[in-house]
């Protein structure tokens, strides 16, 4: 059983591209040479700044051999027939043969698929996947037109049979032929090398100072950041994200740590990392006594004479030079800070938000008043939330978020400290932009709920009122995740108030500026509440609550009630899921079917007066006793929002339900029977829909 | 010939070095274009010359103003007005990365002591309407050059790839010197008769433009200018291809650049000086790349875009 090993070596490929790419790679080939008719024991990739590299192994040589048998025409069909069938089979008359069937004789052929050898497969497979790889973004280099991510220079392809003797796969893309042979590190072990097999492979490798394995790479630099941060008394800030990013960015790595000059170690932690990590992609290193950050870590991509002096000393410079800027924003800040912000919040007013929208200031001002209006229902004190809502963007001109956007909000609370403001204020600046996504946390403060609300809630009422809604993959700011962001909150806070008022005044506060009416606002309301409603769904379908059901209770009153509707369908979505549920469901939807085709044909409505004593069966009066005994329960508990209770009630009815349309036939002859039978599905279906609107639940 | 084993010793040395070994690479060595731009690439010689099926094989320096980076000669390294060294070659070379890496070896970067790494970077030009895929290339950390293999400009697919290069000259040579204030870097050779560092040359240049950039550019002349242009633009190409003073088809691909080169730029000044709102902004952007796109449109009827009666 043959080996293979395949290298695609190019110029540097994106570090946050190379796993998947390495993955699908895998996939890709793995699929092909499967659907080709080939087998193999086990595939392994691997990625580093210039080659993605799979290794096979214990591949078929050849795909088998296979036999088709086809039934064809009566012999004594017509000619065209016979030779059609001839055509499609591949085969000559010579080649049929004749069986005989109850109709008549019939032709079979017998269609053989020679096997093909590994490596012409191998070459039609993976030329395929070099010509369609699902790069997030490829170019073109040169004269030619293939795409790569960066341009393809070479392509290592070879098959090692049992005896460890290698052969390349024939194959040329565009120019490109397949070879044995590769490139160690560029800078440490320029030149070309041939291979034999996949450990020949890796082991040359090393040597020329590539570790092929990412995950290795990744261990190595996190083994050796700790150990000398250890050796030194400090700890490595953990970043999952940045040290895969880094260990994509070389082929060697060689840690080296630096120290942080004097001068920047009073700058917030979050700013040196953030500085350290988004411009040079270095790690932090803190003194666990005084969760100071001291000296950084960054990764080279080779050894030097020197032992890294020179690069250690460049990157320093370069950091020192970040820092500075840093440092300038942060002590210019700190200057606005102690004066209070003013100067920011004078600067709101000159930043357009929307052009529709009016500017920043604008949009604190309405921020304030809703959290202030928001405060009383999530419990917090409403002159604070005003307080927190005028602070929460007073960041956003200052020249830290100007140089470092991801620290808005976060900046906002330092800057509340420095200005002497209640801790709640500086804390509902930090967190009122969340949630951010599904995963983010959800701020708990009564003060930051009421501030996160009103920031959410204006900006959706806001883009409604001007008739700017996402559309498609098109969503510039992020309204989705506002309105997710509100359900989220609402859930979590229990926030029992209906959407609908706060919705209306929203959109009303635009309706003089941009020239509607109020019935033109109570539309738009409407429309962004059924925006929220389809949010809703996406966020109960992640639970595993079907859409139908959702709708079935969005269509119920109240359904601006969040907390309500939840409820509401997690314990109809449960209900559904039992086989009292499940054949309930069907007696109702069969009592509506009935009668709704009655309704339309007599033209009237059978909503009420049924009565048992026109009852005929046994069954009939057993229904029309467990109605009148479940209407009031059910009332009651939709009352009381006691919904469990509701849908237990419900499956108390299905028995008498399923016995009264296994022995009754609605539609009899004597029409008072008939009009008190149809009378009587009325109350089902009043009854069901007192529950949710059971009609909007599929199957 | 320059010994480009020792380390370089002044910033014009830098430029020295890198103008002869491109020169030695083949490349047309060219001077700056004779307008304000905001980067090498609005060179005519890249972004005209980088369409249509023509080889291409340009370098030069190119002097650009970015009138929001003004400090008043103040800040370490940041200049309204630098120098950045371009190299464009079409088709992209194969061994386009081993040439540039010569050059930094020709400005005295030791290759065995240095880090040197590509990081992604992909490029995008709004006003021009173009994109590229590369890197930034950084040097122990920091980034010295820009690597990008155009894919778009104007619009038009580049068929052939361009590859281009783009030095920050004042950053590069900073690093190179080991000077920590672009003003106290050495302009000419510290040993000659008259020294001079960048400062001498640049400070009050500096100054005073940061002056003007920031309060005193008459805004309503230069909206006017804008509109100017742009018409300009618009009414060089909408003449008739067919000159009736000498009967010859002269499409006026450049002309009408020139206009677009000043559009943007005055764009830019309208931009320091604060008068232009974000949503304006856009807006501006995209008058400009519309005019790119028409003189993109215009060069491929020309014979240096390929256009063959």
């Amino acid at each position: 059983m043959p080996d293979l090993l395949i290298e695609l070596f190019s110029e540097e490929i994106p570090a946050r591209m190379q796993t998947r790419a390495a993955a699908d790679l895998k996939a890709r080939m793995t699929d092909g040479l499967v659907e080709a008719g080939l087998t193999y024991a086990g595939a392994a990739a691997f990625s580093t700044p210039r080659r993605l590299t799979l290794a096979i192994d214990g591949l078929t040589a050849a795909s088998p051999t296979t036999r088709e048998e086809r039934k064809g025409p009566r012999t004594d069909a017509p000619e065209k027939a016979i030779e059609g069938f001839l055509r499609g089979a591949g085969v000559t008359r010579d080649d049929l043969e004749v069986r005989d069937e109850k109709k008549g004789q019939v032709y079979y052929a017998t269609i053989t698929k020679p096997g093909r050898d590994a490596d012409v497969i191998i070459a039609e497979v993976l030329e395929g996947i070099i010509r369609n790889f699902p790069w997030p973004k490829s170019m073109r280099w040169g004269t030619g037109s293939l795409r790569w991510v960066r341009p393809l220079h070479s392509i290592l392809c070879i098959l090692t049979d049992d005896a460890g003797e290698a052969s390349v796969v024939g194959l040329d893309v565009d120019g490109i032929k397949a070879g044995n042979t590769t490139e160690g590190h560029r800078f440490m072990a320029p030149g070309r090398f041939a291979v034999t097999g996949f450990d020949d492979y890796a082991a040359k490798l090393k040597k020329r100072h590539v570790v092929l394995d990412a995950a290795e790479r990744a261990d190595a630099i996190w083994q050796d950041a700790t150990n000398q941060a250890f050796a030194a008394g400090l700890e490595v800030a953990e970043d999952a994200g940045l040290l895969a990013e880094v260990a994509g960015l070389v082929e060697w790595p060689v840690v080296l740590m630096g120290r942080i000059d004097e001068t920047f170690l009073g700058l917030p932690p979050e700013v040196l990392q953030t500085s350290m990590k988004e411009h040079q992609k270095f790690f932090s290193v803190r003194n666990p006594k005084t969760g100071r950050i001291e000296r950084f870590i960054t990764v080279a991509n080779r050894e030097t004479a020197d032992n890294g002096a020179t690069i250690l000393a460049g990157n320093q410079k370069v950091l020192f030079a970040r820092l500075s800027d840093a440092k300038f924003f942060w002590e210019n800040d700190l200057r606005v800070a102690q004066a209070g912000g003013q100067a920011w919040q004078d600067a709101l007013a000159n930043v357009t938000f929307h052009n529709k929208l009016g500017t920043q200031a604008d949009r604190v001002n309405r921020i304030a008043a809703l959290a202030r209006e928001i405060a009383p229902v999530v419990g917090a004190d409403p002159d604070l939330a005003e307080q927190a809502a005028r602070w929460a963007k007073s960041d956003l001109p200052s020249e830290m978020v100007y140089e470092f956007p991801e620290l808005q909000g976060l900046m906002g609370r330092y800057y509340a400290d420095v200005a002497g403001l209640p801790p709640e204020v500086g804390a509902a600046a930090q967190d009122h932009y969340a949630p951010l996504g599904p995963s983010d946390a959800v701020p708990t403060a009564p003060v930051s709920i009421a501030v996160a609300l009103a920031d959410k809630l204006d900006i959706l009422t806001g883009f409604w009122a001007i008739d700017e809604k996402p559309t498609g993959s098109k969503d510039p700011f992020a309204l989705r995740r506002a309105a997710l962001g509100v359900i989220r909150l609402v859930l979590d806070s229990n926030l029992r108030r209906k959407l609908d008022g706060i919705l209306i005044k929203g959109i009303g506060h635009w309706q003089a500026h941009q020239g509607f009416n109020a019935i033109e606002t109570r539309l738009r309301a409407a429309s962004l509440l059924s925006f929220f409603h389809d949010r809703f769904k996406v966020f109960l379908r992640d639970q595993g609550i079907r859409h139908d059901v959702i709708d079935a209770c969005i269509a119920m009153p109240g359904s601006d009630d969040l907390a309500l509707l939840v409820k509401r369908a997690t314990a109809l979505s449960d209900f559904l899921k039992t086989e009292d549920g499940e054949n309930l469901l069907q007696g109702f939807k069969r009592a509506n079917n009935i009668l709704t085709q009655a309704e339309q044909n007599d033209g009237v409505e059978y909503s009420f007066g049924a009565d048992a004593k026109f009852a005929e069966t046994q069954e009939e009066r057993a229904l029309f006793a467990a109605l009148t005994e479940a209407e009031p329960q059910i009332a009651a508990a939709v009352k009381s929002e006691d919904f469990a209770a509701v849908m237990f009630a419900l499956a108390g009815l299905r028995a008498p339900i399923d016995a009264f349309f296994d022995a009754v036939q609605v539609n009899s002859d004597n029409q008072v029977v008939r009009r008190n039978r149809l009378n009587m599905l009325g109350q089902i279906r009043k009854i069901g829909l007192a529950a949710a609107d059971l009609t909007r639940i599929e199957g | 010939m320059t010994d480009t084993t020792a380390k370089p010793r002044s910033f014009q040395e830098i430029i020295l070095r890198l103008q002869s070994y491109w020169a030695a690479q083949g490349c047309a060595i060219m001077q700056p274009y004779d307008m304000e731009v905001g980067a090498g690439t609005f060179h005519p010689a890249t972004t005209l010359r980088s369409l249509g099926p023509r080889p291409w094989s340009a370098a030069y320096v190119q002097p650009s103003r970015r009138p929001t980076d003004g400090r008043y000669g103040e800040n370490p390294n940041r200049l309204q007005h630098y120098y950045q060294y371009q190299v464009l070659i079409k088709p992209s070379p194969p061994e386009l990365q081993a040439l540039y890496l010569g050059s930094l070896e020709a400005i005295g970067i030791d290759m065995n002591l240095h880090d040197i790494r590509f990081v992604e970077d992909d490029w995008e030009s709004p006003t021009l309407g173009a994109w590229g895929l590369g890197w930034e290339v950084w040097c122990d950390g920091m980034e010295v050059s820009q690597f990008t293999y155009f894919q778009q400009v104007g619009g038009h697919d580049c068929t052939p790839v361009s590859g281009e290069l783009t030095y920050g000259l004042e950053r590069l040579a900073m690093y190179v010197l080991g000077a920590g204030h672009v003003m106290d870097m050495p302009y000419n050779d510290p040993a000659a008769p008259i020294p001079l560092t960048y400062g001498d040359v640049f400070r009050q240049t500096e100054q005073e433009f940061s002056r003007w950039n920031f309060d005193i550019a008459n805004t309503d002349v230069l909206l006017r200018h804008f509109e100017e242009a742009e018409a300009e633009c618009r009414a060089i190409l909408d003449a008739p291809e067919t000159d009736p003073k000498t009967q010859r088809r002269i499409v006026m691909a450049h002309p009408a650049y020139d206009q677009c080169i000043k559009a943007s730029h005055i764009f830019n000044l309208l931009d320091a000086r604060g008068v232009i709102s974000v949503t304006e902004r856009q807006s501006y952007i995209g008058r400009v790349r519309a005019l790119a796109k028409q003189c993109a449109d215009a060069f491929v009827q020309t014979s240096a875009g390929g256009w063959a009666a």
